[in-house]
């Protein structure tokens, strides 16, 4: 099984005729996931790059029978396509967009609230599960199958961790890009308790970052509900405060969200710390054993 | 984005919230001009710099004559000030904003954040004002009301007196405030603001309720549909090179090493910082060149990491993805060829790509170090930067 995605996954594009949208839609069809459509307002009826387009996204989802959505828009414009998503009830959306307004994503949050989609992102890699379906931005080569589990704010320092499981033969169950905002989608736990759930995950990496308590709420929950080891890293140790470091959500804005406090919740919640990046893959190896 | 706090009383002024009457000067003798026109027998002279604790710092005076207006004024403009908001070398004063003085009865404190644990905008208003509020929360969290608002319902008089009564208010200066609340709730979101912070709010004898200070950030994703703050940008007051990097969708930062960074990515870039770190080293900035990369802004990154001098290595480390390493090994070997690079370069490539870009870094002839993985990468440039290698 693994989560979220997988073999039955159907998946269309919203924005597939734009660059981003058209190159990373075929990265994904050509890693073998089920592309079954797009959205291109003003564009329904083409077929494009082999894959038929639609006006809206309800339409696309009644004749393809679509059942994941990825969305490619421009900032000014994600919000509404993740709102129209939503309203559509599409199970699963992936919004890889950064930069989106934060008054924008505060919207989505409360209309996510209110249905039963599930949205991942926004400025995100995306989501895959290795040799069955890739959802995003991220090289797909470098993932193999397997029974570990991927959490992380961050696109390249996922693609880290996993390059460092790979090297070592630890393959991946699912890899999930949650994105760098300070209001998204699917939160730590979110995924936590997917994977706690999932009979084919048997331990999970969570890469977190400096700013907000995500990782600290997360490393409660583990205490109280998973029973698979958790391995963490948080990028930011050496950061300044009060600083933006490349992601929107990424800044120290108190004392309670550096690298240190959240080290510090997670090791006394039981978790594996791994403080260098480059102990990931080492660390896995060892809760495995 | 931040703004000045005189930028941010003139935009609360536009939206009908009360704010003090003032004007900004550049000298002593402007100051006097601005004073003259407001008339009274007191004002506030207070310098402009994007730092809060301006006050305990010396850069807000209460002048009780023209005199002590011209005085202070000649004293604060031009002034490197130093608050704790500032850094050690501290921010000169290029503006001040001359105010009318106002009889104070209470001060409290108001403010508008984004709750990330809740993913709302929240109210908070406390009774203990023109102090610290971050150590207010933290010794008496209780001291402080919050109202989380419903995005999907907006603002509703509710807000404003659950706030209001929650800070002792009654009466009229409770019909004040509200307005006061529902006034900054607004502009908060027609201005697309992160912060909103009044702090101090007074109530004053005669019963007004009116913004001492005022400060005020805005969303950097949402400046493209606010023209008008973006206007309001004092380029004196961010990094130069902060600036430069903006302008080609690189987000670097300047930090005190000596070993320069260039990564794709912001948690690998602040990863390979940490790692630096952990092998003893000090990175001197952070350099996130993005997914969307050219030779061109590779080139303009090595520029912009160079112009710090006290970089003594530099480390390149790129996991590819959307970005493929043999435009990133492109950029290195013009960048190191156009700038004569004479600091030791570590390049670690990994990722879509990599044998080209390998490949094109070996056959450049350049004096490029190798790394194997990231630990590798790290150790190497330590090395490098304390002259071992």
């Amino acid at each position: 099984m693994t989560i979220l995605v997988g073999r039955d996954t159907k998946l269309m594009t919203v924005g597939l005729t734009g660059k981003q949208g058209t190159f990373h839609t075929l990265q994904c069809r050509d890693y073998g996931t089920n592309v079954v459509g797009g959205v291109t307002p003003g564009k329904g009826g083409i077929t494009h790059e082999g894959i038929p387009v639609f006006n809206t996204i309800n339409e696309c989802i009644e004749v393809t029978g679509a059942n994941a959505a990825m969305v490619f828009v421009p900032p000014p414009f994600a919000a509404d396509s993740i709102l129209e998503c939503i309203e559509s009830g599409i199970p699963l959306i992936i919004a890889i967009t950064e930069g989106i307004p934060i008054n924008d994503m505060v919207k989505v949050r409360s209309a996510l609230k209110a249905s039963s989609s599930i949205l991942i992102g926004p400025n995100c890699p995306g989501i895959i599960t290795p040799g069955e379906c890739k959802i995003g931005i991220m090289p797909g080569h470098i993932h193999m199958p397997g029974r570990v589990g991927v959490i992380s704010r961050s696109g390249t320092l996922t693609y880290e961790a996993v390059f460092q499981l790979t090297q070592r033969e630890i393959g991946q169950s699912t890899c999930v890009g949650i994105g760098g905002d300070p209001v998204n989608g699917t939160s730590f736990i979110d995924c936590l308790d997917l994977f706690e759930k999932d009979p084919d995950t048997d331990a999970v990496i969570m890469i977190g970052e400096i700013g907000g308590n995500a990782e600290s709420d997360a490393a409660r929950w583990i205490k109280k509900n998973m029973t698979k080891p958790v391995v963490s890293f948080i990028a930011g140790a050496s950061a300044p405060a009060g600083k933006r470091m490349g992601h929107a959500g990424a800044i120290i804005s108190g004392g309670d969200d550096t690298a240190e406090a959240k080290y510090k919740v997670l090791e006394e919640c039981g978790v594996t710390i791994a403080r260098s990046p480059a102990e990931l893959g080492e660390k896995v190896a060892e809760v495995l054993k | 984005m931040n703004v000045h706090e005189y930028q941010a009383k003139d935009l609360m002024r536009e939206a009908g919230i009360s704010v003090l009457k003032g004007g900004t000067a550049k000298s002593g003798d402007e100051a006097v001009e601005v004073a003259k026109k407001l008339g009274g027998n007191i004002w506030v002279v207070k310098a402009q710099i994007h730092a809060g604790g301006r006050g305990k710092g010396g850069g807000v005076k209460l002048a009780k004559s023209l005199e002590e207006v011209k005085q202070f004024g000649d004293e604060i403009m031009g002034m490197t000030l130093i608050t704790h908001q500032t850094g050690p070398e501290g921010k000169v004063v290029n503006t001040l904003l001359v105010e009318e003085g106002c009889d104070i009865d209470h001060e409290y404190y108001v403010g508008i954040v984004l709750d990330r644990d809740t993913s709302r905008i929240t109210m908070m208003a406390s009774r203990e004002g023109g102090v610290d509020i971050e150590e207010i929360a933290k010794d008496s969290p209780e001291k402080i009301i919050k109202v989380g608002i419903d995005p999907a319902v907006g603002y509703n008089a509710y807000v404003g007196r659950k706030l209001g009564f929650g800070i002792g208010l009654k009466g009229d200066t409770l019909k004040k405030a509200m307005k006061f609340f529902e006034g900054l709730y607004d502009m908060y979101i027609d201005r697309d603001c992160s912060i909103a912070e009044i702090n101090p709010l007074v109530t004053t004898k005669s019963g007004d309720v009116i913004a001492l200070d005022a400060k005020l950030n805005f969303d950097d994703n949402a400046l493209y549909r606010q023209p008008a703050i973006e206007e309001l940008r004092d380029e004196t007051e961010e990094s130069s090179q902060e600036l430069e990097a903006g302008k080609y969708g690189l987000s670097y930062i300047s930090l005190d090493g000596n070993i320069g960074c260039l990564v794709n990515g912001a948690g690998l870039a602040m990863g390979t910082l940490d790692i630096i770190k952990i092998f003893g080293g000090e990175p001197a900035n952070f350099l996130d060149v993005g997914g969307g990369a050219t030779k061109e802004t590779v080139q303009k990154a090595f520029e912009i990491i160079l112009e710090d001098k006290n970089v003594k290595a530099i480390l390149v480390n790129i996991f590819g993805g959307i970005m493929k390493c043999d435009i990133i090994a492109e950029g290195v070997v013009a960048a190191a060829k156009e700038l004569k690079l004479s600091v030791p370069l570590v390049v670690r490539l990994e990722g879509t790509n990599v044998n080209l870009g390998k490949k094109i870094l070996e056959e450049s002839g350049l004096a490029i170090t190798p790394a194997g993985d990231l630990a590798d990468a790290a150790k190497k440039v330590v090395a490098a930067a304390n002259g071992e290698a």
